[in-house]
């Protein structure tokens, strides 16, 4: 007797019905994507994109040439050569970065005690050869002139929280 | 329409061709009523593949194509960009002239099957009086291109692909037959014509509610068989075992690039539109309006077929794919029974002083 | 006429030439491919004496279902052609007897007087509007019943003969069952018990 009311309702189809509701009702909901270079998603004051150097205030450079970053990498995507300045401090005179070879992990960021290498926010750059992707000192440098204020206040706003 | 262009032209054509006029007349104007079919046969087709594109994607909560043009309206006209511009591969160990010809042997029996298919009481190219017949025997011609592209692809892949596709669509015609047998039973023709006028008499029309008079309602369950049969019959989703990702790459036109691989395209899709008006056509009363206030036109026939492909997407979108043996199980266990068993009870009943369809 | 006089002749010229390819092909899929071109000009023939029903059907049974399934057997022959025609010298004797006498055969009944050229005229044409399916079916269940009977029994005979010929006991398969599968339900497979998180006598705590 049950087979023959199993028997009966398998030719309802109930459970066929039952998943084209599921996938009726989500025809209807708010759809999720993002569209995006017209709408981005939020992002958080950590994000780990695209490295520059800082500079303090007086325009002199943070990096004293400790090569911990160097070491930390682990990736070995940072190359520092180390001279004498102009004003007897020690100061890189050659601090690349292949970003072909980076992560993005953020060690470098955490080792560094001066925080003159950072991440930024930035994410929408690109090299349309292998040498595009290859950041020299000075085009760090410059990045760093150019994010200083959103830089700043995004590590400002991290103390502040802690 | 014909009647006035022809005299229209007349007068001058009569220099040019003389007496042959009327024949290359009528050439010309069936030529021209083609070409009124299969163009916007062929529009449908591309954005049938945005609807499904755009469908399954909002039931998956996405957007779906939405970068060329405005909503990604133009999507269809560049994917047919593409495709018409890429190579067609031939691979070396392939039997060359068969791996051409599969093709168009599958999108020939697609497009020659619209030749009956009525649209409204006037608007058909051929109103032949054994019409369901000849949908039947030109469709089922179509497997062919499938088997030898499969065959001639000389691939496991393609070929495993070509012999379920192909097992399934034989399998599922007879299921699909016997369903057409009932619809023919009750209409008493197998003009298409016919069988959607039939539709428009009946107790429901009477009152003015056509659509309880339709052969959806006591044909029940040959409707939801047909159909089911229909989506089994061109290879869709979840019957779609033939192109089966997981297990053989992409079924019977994995070696098939460019234009090749789009004409498999079109037919699969000119297939599905089919069975769509098809079913709106047997079971959804054709271009008759559902409720007896509004008029009849071919503005029905399209809306009812929107909602059968709607289906066929819906269906592609909820259901996981069948297994090969529980498709085959499916076909030959359960609808052919059921088929049958629903024949004789309609012809019961059609002996019965409850006959519907005097 | 002229017009279908002509198409005669056109289809006429592909059904003999299909149908030489089908004994002359070397491949043998190409071969069914020929033979399924023979049964499509056939039926385009057929069609052409107003026998849309017979031509209809003649593609739907043979073209549709039938030849797809030699098709498949055929293409998963494995044919060595060397050998074939090595021994094709030796069975042509027989094969040119059968069919010189196939070909008298076809002689003397087309050359009887039912085909005569005056007993084709003189059969009823008929009216326009005329169905031809209707016909044949009325004629099938009147006067032709017991043939037909006799027809299906025949044919319910070979189904049967072919199941038992291929019906394997089950305990031989090794495949599942998907009937048995379908039939399934989650109470079948689970079975969902309360248990309580601690027992209440022990106090362990």
């Amino acid at each position: 007797m049950r087979k023959l009311a199993r028997f009966l309702k398998s030719f309802a189809l109930l459970e066929l019905l039952r998943g084209l509701a599921v996938t009726g009702r989500y025809f209807f909901a708010r759809k999720i994507t993002v569209r995006y270079p017209e709408e981005k998603t939020p992002q958080s004051p950590r994000f780990r994109g695209l490295h520059a150097l800082r500079r303090y205030p007086n325009g002199e450079e943070r990096c004293v040439g400790c090569k911990l970053c160097e070491a930390v990498c682990p990736a070995m995507a940072i190359q520092i050569d180390v001279a004498e300045g102009k004003d007897g401090a020690r100061r890189t005179t050659r601090h690349d970065l292949d970003l072909t070879k980076c992560i993005f992990c953020g060690f470098c960021e955490e080792a560094c005690p001066v925080e003159a290498i950072v991440e930024t926010r930035a994410y929408e750059y690109h090299g349309e050869t292998r040498g595009d992707l290859y950041y020299t000192k000075e085009m760090l440098l410059a990045h760093g002139d150019r994010h200083e204020a959103q830089i700043a206040a995004d590590r400002a706003g991290e103390r502040g929280g802690t | 329409m014909g009647e006035i262009a022809f005299q229209f032209l007349t007068p001058w054509a009569d220099g040019w061709f003389g007496a042959l006029w009327p024949t290359v007349w009528l050439t010309l104007w069936t030529l021209a009523k083609i070409v009124a079919i299969v163009l916007p046969l062929m529009l449908g087709v591309a954005y049938l593949t945005y609807a499904e594109r755009k469908v399954i994607g909002y039931m998956q909560v996405r957007l779906g194509p939405n970068r060329v043009g405005p909503q990604g309206l133009l999507q269809p006209i560049a994917d047919a960009l593409k495709l018409l511009f890429k190579e067609v591969v031939v691979p070396s160990g392939a039997n060359r002239r068969l791996f051409i010809l599969a093709p168009m042997l599958s999108l020939a029996p697609a497009l020659a099957v619209w030749a009956v298919v009525p649209f409204s009481d006037a608007m058909i190219l051929a109103d032949v009086d054994a019409g369901l017949l000849y949908l039947l025997a030109i469709g089922s011609l179509g497997v062919y291109g499938v088997v030898l592209a499969g065959w001639a692809s000389n691939s496991k892949y393609a070929f495993l692909g070509a012999m379920r596709a192909s097992a399934q669509i034989v399998s599922y015609e007879i299921a699909m037959g016997f369903a057409l047998v009932a619809v023919v039973m009750v209409s008493g023709s197998l003009k298409l014509s016919a069988i959607v006028a039939s539709q428009q008499t009946g107790m429901g029309a009477a009152l003015g509610m056509n659509f309880l008079s339709w052969h959806w309602l006591p044909l029940f369950p040959l409707f939801l068989v047909y159909f089911i049969s229909g989506v089994a019959e061109t290879n869709r989703a979840p019957f779609d075992v033939a192109e089966g990702e997981s297990e053989i790459v992409a079924g019977f036109h994995v070696d098939y690039s460019g234009m090749a691989f789009a004409l498999f395209f079109l037919a699969e899709y000119a297939e599905m539109i089919l069975i769509a008006v098809l079913t709106s056509l047997l079971f959804l009363g054709g271009w008759s309006s559902p409720l007896g206030m509004f008029p009849d036109g071919v503005f029905w026939l399209l809306a009812k077929s929107c909602l059968m492909l709607f289906f066929f997407l819906w269906f592609r979108a909820t259901f996981p794919r069948y297994r090969y043996d529980q498709i085959m199980r499916l076909g030959w266990k359960v609808f052919i029974p059921l088929t049958v068993f629903w024949l004789f009870v309609v012809a019961i009943w059609m002996l019965t002083p409850w006959n519907l369809w005097k | 006429m002229h017009g279908m006089t002509l198409l005669f002749y056109g289809f006429s010229a592909i059904l003999l030439y299909a149908a030489c390819r089908v004994v002359s092909a070397r491949n043998p899929v190409h071969a069914v491919l020929h033979l399924i071109l023979a049964f499509f000009t056939a039926a385009c023939l057929w069609m052409l004496l107003e026998a849309e029903f017979l031509a209809l059907a003649l593609i739907m049974v043979y073209i549709g279902a039938v030849m797809v399934l030699f098709l498949f057997v055929v293409m998963m022959l494995d044919i060595d052609l060397a050998r074939l025609r090595q021994s094709f010298w030796r069975y042509f004797p027989l094969g040119a007897g059968v069919g010189i006498l196939v070909a008298l055969e076809m002689g003397l009944t087309l050359g009887s007087r039912f085909f005569r050229e005056q007993s084709l005229a003189a059969l009823p044409s008929r009216a326009a509007e005329a169905s031809n399916t209707r016909e044949l079916g009325a004629l099938l269940v009147t006067d032709y019943a017991y043939p037909f009977e006799l027809a299906a029994l025949v044919l319910l005979a070979a189904i049967v003969g072919a199941v038992a010929l291929t019906y394997r006991k089950s305990f031989l398969r090794r495949s599942p069952d998907p009937e048995r599968q379908v039939r399934v339900s989650a109470a079948d497979r689970l079975r969902l018990v309360s248990m309580p998180a601690e027992k209440e006598e022990d106090g362990v705590c």
